[in-house]
């Protein structure tokens, strides 16, 4: 296979998951069955764990896919679920609302594309690849102190969700019986 | 598969969380919202990074995620214990701090 043929492989495969990417963000935020929103969300992080793989970072696609679609993904489905009953079945918003957030937001990209476009980015001939070795010594080598700090993070988290989600009756029954 | 090309992709990700934020009225949804505007971060992180072999971007762009899954975890606790004692998920319907 030679060059231009890989060029082209890559350049189609990039149109294809950016525009499902694209699509399955626009259904995260305009479905208004939140469990389809949640599952569109599922098709955007696994576009962007393929975005990842097209930029030679398999390491973080891999990440990207067992933590978002594997533990938060499931997450978010178990917290619609829970709180399934007290939604309403519209949660579209009233017709000024929105079509002052989407002109915000229109601005926004507007603003945000301008100033992409009119940029002189350089073009990247990249031929080293960042590998998940180098990743994991620069982790408890320079970037030690954050690797540190989010593991308190983890910590305080997980505490923190659990005394949340236990709720006031429980930790009373537990004190008492 | 240029740099302009991505970057207009995770602007306009970044721009649809936004609107998501800004117009969902569920607390889930605007948690959904939440998790594209990292994700799209989380990918200019990736694509200036792997432009100069830039290993801490990399990094970064782990500890988007790892803080992700916290951010995801916390309000998703808190959301629970809203349904429990407000009785809503609506973010218009919390006013329990309001004077």
């Amino acid at each position: 296979m030679g060059m231009a043929q890989t060029d082209i492989i890559r350049t189609v495969a990039f149109g294809l998951i950016s525009a499902l990417v694209l699509v399955s963000a626009f259904w995260v935020v305009t479905l208004t069955n939140l469990f389809r929103a949640a599952l569109s969300l599922g098709l955007v992080l696994v576009g962007v764990a393929c975005l990842f793989l097209l930029m030679a970072a398999e390491f973080l696609a891999f990440v990207q896919i067992l933590v978002y679609v594997g533990a938060i993904l499931t997450m978010v489905i178990f917290a619609i679920m829970l709180t399934g009953k007290l939604q309403t079945t519209v949660d579209a918003p009233s017709r000024s609302c929105g079509l002052l957030a989407a002109a915000a937001s229109g601005a926004l990209f507007a603003i945000l594309a301008a100033a992409i476009l009119g940029f002189p980015w350089p073009i990247s001939n990249q031929t080293e690849v960042v590998t998940p070795a180098a990743i994991g010594q620069q982790m408890v080598t320079t970037l030690v102190l954050p690797f540190e700090v989010i593991s308190l993070v983890f910590v305080a988290v997980m505490i923190g969700a659990m005394v949340l989600a236990a709720g006031r009756e429980r930790a009373k029954k537990g004190r008492v019986g | 598969m240029s740099t302009q090309a991505v970057l207009l992709i995770t602007s306009a990700v970044f721009c649809l969380g936004i609107y998501g934020i800004l117009v969902r009225r569920n607390a889930i949804g605007v948690l959904l919202s939440i998790e594209l505007i990292l994700n799209a971060a989380a990918v200019n992180f990736v694509l200036f990074g792997s432009a100069r072999a830039n290993v801490h971007a990399h990094a970064f762009a782990l500890f988007i995620i790892a803080l992700a899954a916290c951010e995801a975890v916390v309000a998703l606790a808190i959301i629970l214990a809203l349904s429990r004692s407000a009785n809503t998920v609506s973010v218009d319907r919390i006013n329990l701090l309001k004077g």
